[in-house]
């Protein structure tokens, strides 16, 4: 009797896939990241603005009035582009920053990461470098590992990308025959690493890619939450032709999903039509509740409010990370922003040490995410964003406790340890952003 | 009837057990049941004495779910459930325990030896390592002694690669084994007792399409591996095949649903790997690989089992 097999991979088009999800798998670092949200893990990992002290109600009378007096509108389709009222205050947000803008040079986005993810479709084709800095933000590499680029990252300094090694690895990769679209680089308050390139550093970098020919795209979703000194004029300020990325996700809320793409006329009109192919339109409701928010309520009081609450939650995260640490390990200091990127000694891999964070009841985002090339494995990303400063106080303590176990167990087995896996990107998600 | 089917939980495998769940929740109301979904959390002991006629389900994967320590509360508060008590539970959960149980049973297991993190720091690493290297010899295979979903799993090749695949399994407990590699066809045997004694479905033979381990990438993304089932062996060999699953079920004293994970030599001697007394019930698993190829489903299956519970 014959018996009948049943030869399955449980997914009948898995042949038919783009060569571009090769990368997009499942991987135990993902799902390690599912504990991060249950109360008894301390989670340093999500870049999760706090937004429990938006004055909701508030916001709440003006989104009901709006759908009331203007529903058929603001629940329409919309322009490709954005709306013309939204776009108008978008200037008047970034010249907070010194950049002056006309609206019909901002093509609105769902959210910068749309931005990101268009503007690397209009530029990249498969092969093409993106330079970026060295760690960069891990939903930036997923979008360009997604467009089948390759990174190259540029050497860091405390004051973020060296310009010397930017000149120098445009050269070789010139020389190499290689096509640079562009340099990808968070001025501000850097996602992981906390660092903010100085206003002489920005001029440098700026002038390192116009001699090389090589545009630069500036990220810029923290450059209003600086908790020391008023903000610094944006790249785009010292020059026009740098492309621009705003967002409202950590000045307002993410839940709305808007950004936007500063641009010059050329490119703004290719992004627009990227856009219409991608969404028809960007999200309109979101656009006008927000444009309500910006005209009704006193959003700068409330950056304000926000700078000094992430304030109270850095410094506690600075101090007891001084307290805690064992010796060996050090972290930035960062003047705004979400991030401190740690560094362990050197051998200690931080993606192969998350189990023990869960059994340490502690979650944090792993250096190696940050990079497209396998660097990072002593690093790691700590957000203090999220959790009150008596939780982060905690988180790190637990922090410590779980280094010094992993510093006793390579002095036991004598290693210089690498994961056995290889380093995974774990691609851009709410809770890493 | 009230079922309350319990997933997440705090264990490396939170994540595969809520989309284990939710396959479960959504086949137990095909099946006509009245379910409620539910973590473990201080609301879950509350939540059962509002449901007293209720069954439980637990599809917790790793940690409290399977070594035993929710089911123990369960018995202790007389909830009827589904699946293996925590005694049995805590005895398969613990590759250290399992091995050498079914092993006593008459059913070919690979050379294991169990080791705690802190003998290495007492005794000195080096010597042991040695010792591990001419006992049980390369390649060998080094897992943490309680995990699921080939979590902190590592194949080594040779002694230089030991201590980081130790180091990569403590990182998982306080407790690895270290085994020899067996060469051979893997397969997953689904046992089930509906009340007449355990029963073996048709074996599932896997290969990851990588050629490499069947490891968590390999598992848990579709389209990473294929499966056959049943196995291409021979019918005397799925026969010797499904015995051992039973005999395994049998000596670790597990109840109404396990999965056993074997390697068939080529010789066609069944070699027991591992038992799992909550097997993966997602889109990738292979319990229900399993039940289909035995024309059963999970609504089927559970559904029963459910009412033998109670």
């Amino acid at each position: 009797m014959s018996i009948e097999r049943h030869d399955t991979r449980l997914d009948r088009f898995v042949d038919n896939y783009a060569e571009r999800t090769n990368g997009m798998r499942v991987s135990a670092v993902r799902a390690l990241f599912a504990v991060a949200n249950r109360p008894e893990i301390v989670s340093l990992a999500g870049g999760m603005p706090n937004i429990e002290d938006l004055g909701l109600q508030a916001i709440a009378d003006n989104v009901s009035r709006l759908i009331r007096d203007h529903g058929a509108k603001v629940m329409q389709y919309g322009s490709g582009q954005g709306e013309p009222e939204i776009r108008e205050r978008i200037c008047e947000v970034m010249a907070l920053e010194s950049i002056l803008a006309h609206p019909d040079d901002i093509c609105v986005t769902a959210g910068s990461q749309q931005g990101l993810d268009l503007v690397t479709r209009v530029f990249c084709d498969p092969g093409d470098v993106i330079l970026a800095e060295s760690p960069s933000y891990v939903g930036a590499l997923g979008t360009f590992l997604s467009y089948q680029c390759e990174v190259v990252h540029v050497p860091s300094d405390e004051h973020g990308i060296s310009p010397a090694a930017l000149r120098e690895t445009i050269a070789r990769l010139q020389a190499d025959g290689k096509r640079i679209k562009f340099l990808y680089t968070i001025p501000n308050f850097s996602n992981p690493s906390g660092l903010t390139q100085p206003m002489q550093r920005r001029r440098e970098v700026i002038d390192a890619c116009n001699d090389g020919g090589v545009m630069v795209v500036e990220d810029n979703p923290y450059g209003l939450l600086t908790l020391e000194t008023l903000p610094q004029p944006a790249m785009r300020a010292i020059d026009p032709e740098v492309i621009y990325l705003g967002s409202f996700s950590k000045i307002f809320a993410p839940g709305f999903r808007v950004g936007w793409v500063l641009a010059p006329h050329g490119v703004r009109e290719k992004l627009t039509l990227a856009q219409e192919s991608a969404t028809l339109c960007p999200p309109v409701f979101s656009q006008f509740a927000i444009a309500d928010y910006l005209e009704h309520y006193d959003w700068q009081k409330q950056i304000v409010a926000f700078r000094d609450m992430y304030r109270g939650r850095r410094d506690a995260m600075l101090e007891e990370l001084a307290d805690a640490m064992p010796d060996g390990v050090s972290w930035t200091q960062p003047k705004g922003g979400f991030f401190v990127w740690l560094t362990m000694p050197e051998g200690l891999d931080s993606q192969a040490m998350l189990p023990r964070g869960v059994n340490a009841r502690v979650a944090y985002v792993p250096g190696a995410a940050f990079y497209a090339d396998g660097q990072g494995a002593a690093n790691m990303r700590l957000s203090y964003c999220f959790p009150t400063a008596e939780r982060i106080r905690e988180g790190v303590r637990r922090l410590a406790g779980m280094i010094r176990s992993e510093l006793e167990v390579h002095e036991i087995f004598g290693t210089d340890f690498r994961h056995p896996q290889g380093s995974h990107v774990p691609g851009p998600s709410p809770d890493l952003s | 009837m009230t079922v309350i089917v319990i997933a997440g939980g705090l264990s490396h495998e939170r994540d595969i057990s809520l989309r284990s769940g939710r396959r479960v929740t959504a086949a137990l109301r095909e099946a006509g049941h009245e379910v409620i979904e539910t973590d473990v959390n201080a609301d879950l002991l509350p939540l059962i004495e509002q449901h007293p006629d209720a069954v439980v389900v637990p599809v917790l994967h790793g940690g409290l779910g399977e070594d035993g320590a929710l089911r123990e509360v369960l018995e202790l508060m007389e909830v009827p459930f589904v699946g293996s008590t925590g005694d049995a539970s805590r005895r398969t959960f613990d590759k250290s325990i399992a091995t050498p149980t079914v092993a006593a049973a008459g059913v070919a297991t690979p050379k294991q030896v169990s080791l705690p993190q802190a003998i290495f720091k007492e005794l000195g690493a080096r010597r042991i390592m040695a010792g591990l290297g001419r006992h049980i010899g390369f390649p060998m295979v080094v897992k943490p002694a309680q995990s699921g979903s080939a979590l902190g799993v590592g194949m080594v090749a040779d002694a230089a690669a030991l201590p980081g695949a130790l180091v990569a399994a403590y990182a998982y407990g306080g407790v690895a084994v270290i085994e020899e590699f067996v060469e051979g066809t893997e397969v997953a045997v689904t046992v089930v007792d509906e009340g007449e004694g355990p029963t073996a479905l048709p074996a599932v033979e896997i290969h990851p399409a990588s050629g490499g381990m069947y490891d968590y990438e390999a598992r848990y993304t579709a389209g990473a591996t294929r499966f056959i089932t049943p196995a291409r062996l021979p019918d005397e060999v799925l026969a010797r095949v499904a015995e051992a699953a039973v005999v395994a079920h049998r000596a670790l004293g597990l109840r109404h649903l396990s999965r056993m994970d074997i390697i068939v030599r080529p010789d066609g001697t069944p070699v027991f790997i591992e038992g799992n007394v909550a097997p993966g019930m997602t889109e990738t698993s292979l319990a229900p690989l399993a039940f289909e190829a035995a024309g059963r489903s999970i609504a089927d299956v559970l559904g029963k089992l459910v009412g033998l519970a109670r």
